[in-house]
């Protein structure tokens, strides 16, 4: 008697939960970024971009074949980790995501291009800047900013022609960012006539740096180039002042941020320079509002990527919206050619998924900030 | 020259640090035949508690000199890491310690997780710069060499307190009881020894080197987070085992050997392999010598009492 009693409530409530389906459609989109471990502030910085993004998209309300659609975050954390990043990538598939944000970091972005491209599931990086993401030729892969080749090679001219550097040293993290931005520098550099004068490595959980930073110092280069991200950068301008090293610092996006200054402190003086996918917040077409209604809703500023993340799931809706599906087969076409106004300026893909106008921006430090070059 | 003199300094300041942590691990395997595994993550929460510390007396006491503030931010976090080895050995340890040899093992790392997570909420993910309370700028160079302050009270404190360490377990009525307790625990205990409370006072010991260890790490390299405890703990197990795991001279030995092998090795590995290698490889260099270490003395460097308990 009572098993009867609780199938009917029971029968009662999934007609409940039923209806309220039918009301609407929820589309799942992924994010996956490293949301625990040293570059978590900048995962969670892009994660937040994407909620940001759906949010909007949601409270303008979106119907697809008469039926209102609701987007909903699914946000994984990949730790940075390149087998990390598969097994989440998969799991986002099998939890029927439409689309994904993502992947942050480069090293994490490839492996899992593969599971997106297998999958057909669109995903567009906010960040991962390495050249090898949409070298592989999948059809699935975008993203929406200045690809490393881009920023090594505005960084290597700036040092050839602005600062006439002739000796560089570099220093890389071996992660297939830091390599890539290295690799990018030093290959533009030596075109430029810059002689690299010295090559060494680290990895991107180290924090002492003194012995390779002695055996640049042997070389004596007029600057040193470093390809990585803040964690490190921070400690490796600190230790290279512990060394006696006045030697210029020049860096990729990865140690152009807020945190560098913080984590870098008094060791970081005239003389470094780094270089930014993507255009500062002031150059941006909608930066100043996205930045205040970002600190807004988070309580929290823009670290670095949140506006490109923004555009990367913008980029997903208006596609979905444009095919009138949610079906990633169909949207996909729509995403190859779309073309609309970010946030961070015009966003349209090339033939490799890559954003046709991407912008880089040179930094200077100057009294205690980066300060970007005119 | 100077090159080559500057990497040894490197490799000593590096060694000391490897040498403090090693100390910890060494302790706790010659007493109870256990890994802790948790060891690197007290040094962690040894920085994160020194860093906290250190904000509330900006804000209370903002005129106090760096001296000061540095030995009341060590005067917080060594009680707070002994607290914490105590109950990790009274709450996780314990109860384990005649289970089977891999149990514990296994436990000390769900500690170490536990630890970093319990961090990471506490202090949040990001990296945070440590104050840089001793000077970080370097002296005149001595012919080519540079040395900074803070890294002269590394290789110092690190020293004092190894010496501190070989006198309390040699000359004190504690030490000789911890010799006691680490031959055998059955025997110690019949001959009058409390076996817990040396158990404990071991583990609080450790603890609090791991804490002045975390502090000169981070105020070394200005910063701390959550994660920052796990790989000198890595390199400091490495360390340990290399100069032969439970004994205290072979911790001290295999840390700074350790740290010499890792700075000279990334300084001329290119050298060495006629430019086949570069310096991504320079951990390679560590690992040889572990390797060829175990070979060759299967007990480390000094080790003496390993077979007993594998």
């Amino acid at each position: 008697m009572k098993s009867t009693w609780m199938m009917r409530a029971f029968a009662l409530a999934s007609l409940f939960m039923a209806g309220s389906a039918w009301a609407e459609v929820v589309v799942k989109i992924g994010f996956a970024g490293p949301l625990s471990g040293p570059i978590a502030h900048l995962g969670k910085d892009e994660e937040y971009g994407a909620r940001l993004a759906l949010e909007d998209a949601n409270a303008a309300g979106l119907t697809l074949g008469g039926e209102k659609v609701r987007f909903e975050l699914v946000a994984e954390d990949d730790q940075a980790d390149p087998r990390t990043a598969t097994t989440v990538a998969q799991r986002l598939v099998d939890l029927g995501v439409r689309g994904v944000v993502g992947h942050v970091t480069s090293g994490a972005a490839i492996p899992a291009s593969r599971i997106y491209d297998q999958a057909g599931i669109p995903h567009v990086t906010p960040s991962a800047t390495s050249p090898k993401l949409t070298q592989q030729g999948y059809r699935t892969s975008f993203r929406v900013i200045a690809n490393d080749l881009q920023q090594g090679t505005a960084m290597a001219r700036y040092a050839a022609d602005t600062l006439k550097l002739r000796k560089v040293a570099i220093i890389d993290d071996r992660t297939a960012y830091g390599q890539g931005l290295a690799d990018a520098f030093a290959e533009a550099g030596r075109k430029l006539g810059i002689e690299v004068v010295g090559r060494e490595f680290t990895n991107d959980k180290a924090t002492d740096f003194m012995a390779i930073l002695t055996r640049v110092k042997a070389r004596q280069p007029e600057a040193l180039f470093y390809g990585g991200m803040d964690p490190q950068g921070g400690p490796l301008l600190r230790q290279m002042r512990q060394l006696g090293m006045n030697t210029q610092f020049l860096g990729g996006d990865g140690a152009c941020t807020a945190e560098m200054l913080k984590l870098a402190g008094p060791a970081l003086k005239e003389g470094a320079y780094c270089t930014q996918s993507g255009l500062p917040k002031t150059k941006m077409p909608g930066g100043e509002a996205f930045f205040a209604r970002f600190k807004k809703r988070f309580n929290m500023d823009v670290q670095l990527y949140a506006p490109y993340s923004y555009d990367a799931t913008n980029a997903l809706i208006q596609a979905i919206k444009t095919a009138g599906s949610a079906d990633p087969a169909r949207y996909l076409p729509a995403l190859q050619t779309i073309r609309f106004n970010g946030i961070t300026g015009p966003i349209a893909f090339d033939e490799r998924g890559d954003v046709r106008e991407g912008g880089v921006t040179l930094f200077r430090f100057e009294n205690g900030a980066w300060v970007a070059v005119p | 020259m100077d090159i080559l003199l500057q990497q040894i300094v490197n490799g000593l300041v590096v060694g000391s640090v490897y040498a403090l942590i090693a100390l910890g691990y060494t302790m706790v395997y010659g007493i109870l035949g256990l890994i802790n595994f948790a060891h690197g993550e007290v040094l962690m929460i040894g920085a994160l508690t020194a860093l906290q510390t250190l904000g509330v007396l900006e804000r209370i006491a903002p005129d106090l000199g760096p001296l000061a503030q540095l030995a009341i931010a060590l005067g917080v976090a060594v009680p707070v890491c002994m607290t914490l080895g105590f109950l990790m050995e009274r709450l996780a340890y314990r109860r384990l310690r005649n289970a089977p040899r891999l149990a514990p093992l296994i436990t000390a790392i769900g500690v170490s997780f536990l630890l970093q997570t319990v961090a990471m909420i506490l202090w949040g993910r990001n990296y945070h710069t440590f104050p840089q309370l001793i000077p970080t700028t370097p002296l005149e160079p001595v012919s080519g060499v540079f040395i900074t302050p803070v890294q002269i009270t590394i290789v110092v404190v690190s020293a004092l307190m190894m010496a501190g360490l070989l006198v309390l377990v040699n000359r004190t009525r504690l030490g000789r009881a911890m010799r006691a307790t680490a031959e055998n625990h059955r025997v110690a205990s019949l001959m009058g020894v409390d076996v817990n409370a040396i158990i404990g006072a071991t583990f609080v010991i450790g603890a609090g080197l791991a804490a002045v260890a975390g502090v000169m790490f981070a105020s070394n390299y200005g910063i701390a987070h959550y994660a920052m405890g796990f790989l000198p703990g890595l390199k400091a197990f490495t360390a340990a085992v290399l100069g032969g795991i439970g004994n205290l001279g072979g911790a001290m030995l295999g840390g700074i050997v350790l740290g010499l092998v890792e700075s000279l090795g990334a300084g001329y590995i290119e050298h060495l392999s006629f430019g086949f290698l570069n310096s991504s490889y320079q951990d390679i260099f560590a690992f040889i010598i572990l390797g060829l270490v175990l070979i060759f003395r299967p007990t480390g460097l000094l080790g003496e009492r390993v077979s007993d308990r594998a």
